[in-house]
């Protein structure tokens, strides 16, 4: 189930945000779009996520033709860099959602859904919280809500926003590194966008780095440090030192 | 390749839906606002352009325009003044029981108009508490000008205290604080730096404040006495004029009062939209 | 002693963004702005003056019967029927407008088409109309020969001098609350959660069940009740298309204005005590209900 990419074009009015993307990622690979903000990331994702319709260009994944689909059919679980909780639901309801809204044959019973729920609230450690709203609850445990949200449905592909944009400095390490270890878990293919070098290169198997529209070069996070293709690939990067190695499973609070 | 299917987005409605619900709103506005002020012109103009023009220019129908103009030429200024003393005080301060003053001024907004004017016919009619002082002294409040003022006073109290306390309080102290820093005394204060401030706000609530003094027609029924061509505001005319079954005249007059509301409204909707920060930050009606 | 200082701070109707009063050891925070006792002493004379010594009268006057000639002065059946078809005409109104203010405002908010500017701003047209032009105007359009009213007497739907008048024209009144409630909700109403119900898998309807309906819910209801508070007391448009036939399409208000014609001060002033307790009772329901949205957000 690898992803393909070719040539994606995005005209918003007066503005071209994607001109002719392209690019491929294999079966479970950790996907990072780097890059300023404009430089199309944001837009590339969410056309993945169906919440965006590219003008031109082909994706294709799972062996469908991904833009033929709507949001709904892709089963994409898409992070929102503000979350998108339903304020009004419960975190429980909040993440038995996807689970509810099937249509009735596919639809697992009630018991089934309360297990499954539970199971995620594990997996995110927020055990005992289900019963909370959204307000209530810390910006991490929020991001990681949406997360459980997203992986109820079993989606296809994992999109995140800017998922740690809001959080502040120590929580987003912290999130970062649990992150890196449900992906290696869970090995679901996931597209991953930031502005932050840092973040990029921590956590992507394949870093996409994207300017003006266009990705500038994309490969694994030490190809891009030590031969970058383009001068901006270079200046963009020049401030990341390599990270620590290897990194161990974090417990949250 | 070229995409040659596009689904719809995900917060697009489907065209059916879209479609039906446009039909409904676009039907129900139609039907219930539409047709109701169409009528009003089309009704004035039944026995034609000549009667409409002597409707209007008749003497009795012109004393119940001065009365209109009048009774609201004395509310809206005073409501006005009552609406910046008030918002100065909530805005700028802080005391005690300010959020039940707040509520306090709120309160003509809630009343049913008959009882807004049944409650000055308590105070000063015949049979009312002052009701035998005032006829010692022959002043006449009931049924006579000084009521119809007071009526329409009380039923637009509110309008303009709520444009600008809402604003005021906004807008913060900063820059009172600063001017009053720099020597400027209270009145100096508020002319140059909190009127320019409100000024689009204090235009909006005295629109509102204005259209509605010059069309209050339940409270001022129940102070005026209905005398024609003494106590009979336009709204009281235009009810006599159709009690006696002259339709076409009644129409008449009250395309002038409907020709009002679209000013108003026209006038509204611009400052709406050109002023929307200086107005309010947070709309309400 | 001023007024506004013995009684305790509580939120008020029309202001949302106010600063509680800080705790101070003296009733209020001394400050250096000037001006305070000058625009508080006019801003409370004022508002005795003309709002609140009137509305004493009014309570006082009906115990002059005492409480049995109180309760005989409402409970008899031409006014236990005003009332009930002043508030019951009123509840119908405001659930009519409680769903088609919903579509109009979800349709202004939400869709586009050619001259949405101006329906936007005639919504507040009953604002603006004198409830005398809108009675005529009404009157006339349901009227046996009107416009409406014609074809409906063809059907067999008799709308002037029924309760049925009565509910048209209330709907009228109450129309601008619903929409001028819900639009700014609507418009701040993030896209994001639409987006991500859909990504999980939800259809349109579905989100509009289950995430967009609820966070509207309260404006919702404010909005209604906000229609039906104006509706209760509504004199001027009604009047005229009621026919005003006593057991039938009577109004309350109406029914105060007899009372004061007869001279019947305190009868008047009983019916009006209730109608002031009913405004006072929505007054209060609505500050809880704004007190309940602005916690859920």
């Amino acid at each position: 189930m690898s992803l393909v990419i070719e040539k994606v074009q995005k005209r918003f009015a007066d503005f071209e945000a994607l001109r002719g993307v392209s690019l491929s990622a294999p079966d479970g690979a950790f996907l990072a779009l780097l890059g300023p903000s404009g430089s199309g990331k944001t837009t590339l994702l969410r056309i993945l996520g169906g919440l965006e319709h590219a003008d031109l260009g082909h994706v294709g994944f799972a062996g469908l033709d991904w833009l033929t689909l709507t949001a709904r059919e892709r089963r994409a679980g898409f992070v929102f860099q503000q979350y998108a909780l339903f304020k009004h639901m419960t975190v429980a309801k909040n993440i038995a959602f996807g689970l509810e809204v099937r249509p009735a044959r596919n639809r697992p019973a009630r018991a089934e859904i309360k297990r499954r729920v539970e199971e995620l609230l594990s997996l995110v450690q927020l055990e005992n919280l289900g019963g909370r709203y959204p307000s209530q609850l810390s910006g991490g445990q929020r991001q990681r809500v949406a997360l459980a949200r997203a992986l109820a449905i079993e989606p296809r592909m994992l999109l995140l926003d800017e998922p740690f944009g809001a959080l502040d400095a120590k929580v987003r390490k912290d999130l970062r590194a649990w992150l890196r270890a449900l992906h290696k878990q869970l090995g679901l293919t996931t597209v991953f966008v930031t502005h932050d070098q840092e973040e990029a290169l921590e956590l992507g198997d394949l870093v996409a780095v994207m300017n003006e529209g266009r990705i500038e070069q994309i490969g694994t996070p030490d190809a891009l440090r030590n031969r970058p293709a383009t001068p901006f690939v270079a200046e963009f990067l020049e401030t990341v030192a390599p990270p620590p190695r290897p990194y161990n499973v974090v417990a949250l609070h | 390749m070229k995409v040659i299917f596009r689904p719809r987005g995900p917060t697009r409605d489907h065209p059916l839906l879209r479609w039906s619900l446009t039909g409904i709103a676009l039907g129900f506005i139609g039907l219930f606002l539409v047709l109701p002020l169409a009528t009003v012109f089309t009704e004035a103009l039944g026995e034609g352009w000549r009667a409409a023009l002597d409707a209007i220019t008749d003497p009795e129908a012109q004393s119940a325009i001065r009365l209109t103009l009048l009774a609201a030429a004395i509310a809206v200024p005073l409501n006005a003044l009552f609406g910046i003393a008030a918002s100065w005080a909530v805005a700028k301060f802080d005391f005690w029981g300010k959020g039940f003053l707040v509520t306090l001024i709120d309160l003509p907004f809630s009343i049913s108009p008959v009882v807004s004017g049944l409650i000055y016919v308590l105070m000063f009619g015949l049979q009312g508490w002052f009701g035998d002082t005032l006829r010692d002294h022959d002043i006449k409040i009931i049924f006579a000008l000084p009521g119809i003022v007071l009526a329409t006073i009380f039923v637009t109290f509110p309008f303009v205290a709520r444009e600008l306390i809402p604003l005021m309080t906004d807008q913060g102290r900063d820059e009172e604080e600063a001017a009053v820093s720099l020597g400027a005394g209270g009145f100096s204060t508020f002319r140059r730096v909190t009127l320019p401030n409100i000024k689009w706000g204090l235009l909006y609530g005295v629109l509102l404040c204005n259209a509605r003094a010059m069309g209050e027609f339940g409270a001022v029924s129940v102070v005026s006495g209905h005398i024609r061509g003494l106590t009979d505001t336009m709204p009281l005319h235009i009810e006599a004029l159709y009690n006696d079954y002259h339709y076409s005249a009644a129409f008449a007059v009250a395309t002038l009062l409907a020709l009002l509301a679209l000013v108003t409204l026209a006038l509204k909707s611009l400052l709406e939209w050109r002023y929307a920060d200086e107005i309010s930050a947070v709309h309400h009606h | 002693m001023s007024l506004a200082a013995t009684f305790p701070a509580r939120g008020g109707a029309p202001f949302k963004n106010g600063a509680p009063p800080r705790a101070a050891r003296t009733w209020r925070n001394p400050s250096a702005l000037p001006g305070f006792g000058l625009s508080l002493g006019f801003t409370l004379f004022y508002l005795s003056a003309i709002v609140l010594v009137p509305l004493a009268a009014l309570v006082i006057r009906p115990w002059e019967l005492g409480w049995s000639g109180f309760w005989d002065a409402v409970g008899n059946a031409r006014v236990l029927h005003a009332l009930k078809l002043s508030f019951g005409g009123a509840a119908i109104a405001a659930a009519i407008n409680s769903v088609f203010g919903l579509i109009v405002a979800w349709v202004l908010v939400r869709y586009r088409f050619p001259g949405k500017r101006i329906v936007d701003a005639l919504v507040d047209l009953p604002f603006a109309l004198p409830t005398a032009v809108a009675g005529i105007a009404l009157s006339a359009l349901y009227a046996r020969n009107g416009w409406l009213g014609a074809p409906l007497e063809a059907m067999g739907i008799h709308i002037a001098y029924t309760p049925l008048g009565v509910v048209l024209a209330l709907t009228f009144i109450g129309l601008p609350f619903v929409v001028r409630t819900l639009q700014p909700i609507l418009s701040e109403l993030s896209r994001e959660s639409e987006e991500a119900a859909a990504t999980l898998g939800a259809t349109r309807f579905q989100t509009m069940r289950r995430v967009i309906l609820p966070m509207l819910s309260p404006a919702l209801l404010t909005g209604t009740a906000m229609a039906f508070a104006r509706a209760v007391g509504e004199y001027g448009s009604v009047i005229f298309i009621a026919g005003n036939l006593p057991g039938i399409s009577e109004i309350a208000p109406l029914l105060i204005i007899i009372k004061l014609n007869e001279n019947d001060y305190a009868g008047a002033a009983a019916i009006g005590v209730i109608m002031l307790a009913a405004s006072f009772v929505m007054l209060l329901a609505l500050n809880l209900l704004q007190a309940w949205a602005s916690a859920r957000r």
